[in-house]
């Protein structure tokens, strides 16, 4: 197994910003609409190179998500981009009535998701998004796992037709992904083959996956095998099912509540088709809180570490049955010296 | 049921008119509401009986552009009816524009018609330009379009928008209206349907919007208040729209002072008919007034 290796950092936020300035080169019917956070979001690399397709509608995310339907009701391709708190929720109506039932050809960048946002606080994580959306007829969601990624995946919901949510967060984090690797919307990565226990992540967590394997192979020559689940909406349940059969024991990780978001969209693919055992790695129907970005998934629990206690109980839960005793509430337990 | 319905296939052309032209037209569409609501046995007549003058000297009058055989023309001005329960006259107004036959205003609110409840741009009845029904987003859309036609192409088509007096109590509403403001959009022409009337009483007393004229002004709209029942009143009010958008002046908002249920002596200025449909012996009485 080659070990998949990072080559620096750099923030999906950006990915999403290039990418849309790829697109608008491309298409001139890529049209920007900015509530405000541009600069956050990263729209302003569009709106400086193409300001005559760039639409200033201000903190109005209702009318920005709506307005952005009437311009794809005129055959343009808009992007409105604001942070997943306010871009998900603030306009959750619009979303489901204007955009979804439509079938309106309109893309929403969903930055700064997650608890990575960081010292902002609770107000600004936004951790629940994933479960409403993905509930959403024709939606398409996708959450890529670093910069190439989401550069790569901004592209495709703007080739493709029909509503998308690409969500992404703040921070810089690890690039693994390279530029000549395949995006395909709806299609899984298999970034590692193993046998014994199969890690499904997206987002930020793609990446602790990674380390969590090979802590696995390390210490326990466990084979763990590693799907970035990019595409949560269509799901690859092809992938999904083949992995379960495969590995008898599932695992997956995301910077999300552990309720509705990739883990039930996995665990209803396998409960319908191949039900094996399977833990959740994600935000315990708390909010979050103040800190630094990865401090605060240290403290919540979104780490390579809690990776590789899931996967250490799901393969034990697969080996001995129901008759496991789930009395591994701390990671400690598993990690002990690590 | 009894009582026997049928639609005439009548239709009538788009061009300047004579104001005593409007009566027949609108009297059709009256009619047209009450007996697709008879059938559906359900659905709003009240709005739709109030702001029919205004759609027939928008739709037959000359005023918007648009072709019923080719629907999708990519020339044409749009008609968005943000107030998505009002659809009973939109329909109506369609069929009898040529969009489809007058004939399908009997499948009403029935499964599979594609005249649904409320507007649904899924089911690809032509002239709908997108669905409606959750007050204050159609408005928002109807900025969309015009920004796309204004700012974008900077073409010469025009957008449309009816919302309700008592949809203005929505947010969204607002946030349309700052924007197609601050963004100037002079092609576009916001018509508020001002019954004061809403399901649950008066509009005034429920919540107030007023005033309307002021607070559209302070958003920088060109406002002309009308009374909406006045065929003349209502052209001038277009006209005056029109000499906005050639003078690349200010958004236009038409305040419409209406009677919900006109038309009809029992439902006038009755706020109890916004949601409800007339049972067969009202719906006879209603069209025996219809004459």
């Amino acid at each position: 197994m080659t070990r998949i290796e990072s080559y620096g950092n750099k923030p999906t936020r950006d990915g999403f910003g290039l990418g849309l300035v790829e697109l608008g080169e491309k298409d001139e019917r890529i049209v920007v609409i900015g509530a405000d956070v541009s600069g956050s979001v990263k729209t302003s690399y569009f709106q400086d190179r193409f300001p005559e397709r760039f639409i200033s509608v201000g903190v109005a995310e209702q009318n920005a998500t709506t307005v952005a339907v009437g311009l794809a009701l005129s055959g343009k391709v808009p992007f409105f981009s604001s942070y997943s708190a306010f871009a998900a929720f603030r306009n959750a109506d619009q979303i489901r009535v204007s955009i979804c039932y439509n079938e309106a050809n309109v893309k929403i960048g969903g930055g700064h998701s997650g608890l990575t946002v960081g010292p902002d606080g609770a107000t600004h994580q936004s951790l629940e998004e994933v479960a409403f959306l993905r509930t959403l007829p024709n939606m398409t969601l996708i959450c890529p796992a670093d910069y190439e990624q989401a550069k790569k995946a901004t592209i495709a919901i703007g080739e493709m037709v029909g509503p998308a949510y690409l969500r992404f967060g703040r921070p810089s984090v690890p690039m693994f992904t390279k530029p000549e690797d395949e995006f395909i919307i709806g299609k899984a990565d298999l970034l590692r083959e193993g046998s014994d226990v199969s890690i499904v992540a997206n987002g930020i967590m793609v990446w602790e996956a990674l380390k969590a394997a090979e802590a696995l192979k390390e210490k326990h020559n466990i084979n763990a095998e590693v799907i970035n689940c990019h595409t949560i909406k269509p799901i690859d349940e092809h992938a999904l099912v083949n992995s379960a059969k495969k590995c008898g024991a599932m695992v997956t990780a995301e910077e999300h509540q552990v309720h509705g978001g990739l883990s039930g969209a996995v665990a209803e693919v396998l409960v319908k088709n191949y039900p094996i055992p399977m833990e959740f790695v994600g935000v315990k129907d708390t909010f979050g809180g103040s800190g630094e970005p990865f401090e605060l998934t240290e403290l919540f629990g979104l780490t390579w570490k809690e990776i590789y206690a899931s996967a250490l109980l799901a393969i034990d839960r697969k080996n001995n049955g129901s008759s496991v005793i789930r009395k591994v509430k701390d990671v400690a337990v598993y990690t002990d010296g690590m | 049921m009894s009582l026997e319905i049928n639609f005439s296939t009548k239709i009538f052309d788009n061009k300047v008119r004579e104001h005593n032209e409007y009566d027949e037209i609108a009297l059709t569409i009256r009619q047209d509401i009450i007996k697709s609501l008879v059938l559906a046995k359900s659905g709003h007549p009240g709005g739709p009986l109030g702001i029919t003058d205004v759609m027939s000297v928008l739709f037959f009058g000359g005023i918007m552009k648009y072709d019923s055989s080719s629907p999708d023309w990519s020339g044409r001005d749009r008609f968005v009816l943000s107030a998505g329960h009002m659809a009973p006259v939109l329909y109506s107004t369609l069929a009898r524009a040529g969009y489809f036959p007058t004939e399908e205003l009997k499948s009403l609110r029935k499964y599979g018609s594609r005249l649904q409840g409320h507007p649904g741009l899924d089911m690809n009845l032509p002239g709908i330009e997108t669905s409606s029904g959750s007050l204050g987003q159609g408005v928002s859309i109807a900025v969309g379009m015009a920004m796309s036609d204004w700012i974008i192409d900077k073409n010469d088509k025009k957008v449309f928008c009816i919302t309700g007096d008592g949809e203005l109590q929505e947010g969204a509403c607002w946030e349309a209206a700052m924007a197609a403001g601050s963004h100037k959009l002079s092609n576009f022409c916001w018509i508020v349907d001002n019954n004061d009337c809403q399901i649950d009483g008066r509009v005034k007393d429920i919540m107030s919007v007023y005033p309307i004229k002021e607070k559209f002004e302070s958003f920088n709209f060109d406002v002309i208040e009308i009374d909406g029942h006045d065929y003349n009143q209502i052209k001038e009010a277009f006209d005056k729209f029109e000499e906005n958008y050639k003078n690349k002046g200010l958004p236009t908002c038409i305040v419409a002072k209406t009677y919900m249920g006109k038309g009809v002596s029992f439902m006038n200025d009755e706020y109890k008919w916004h949601g409800n449909p007339p049972n067969e012996e009202q719906a006879e009485i209603a069209l025996s007034e219809l004459h």
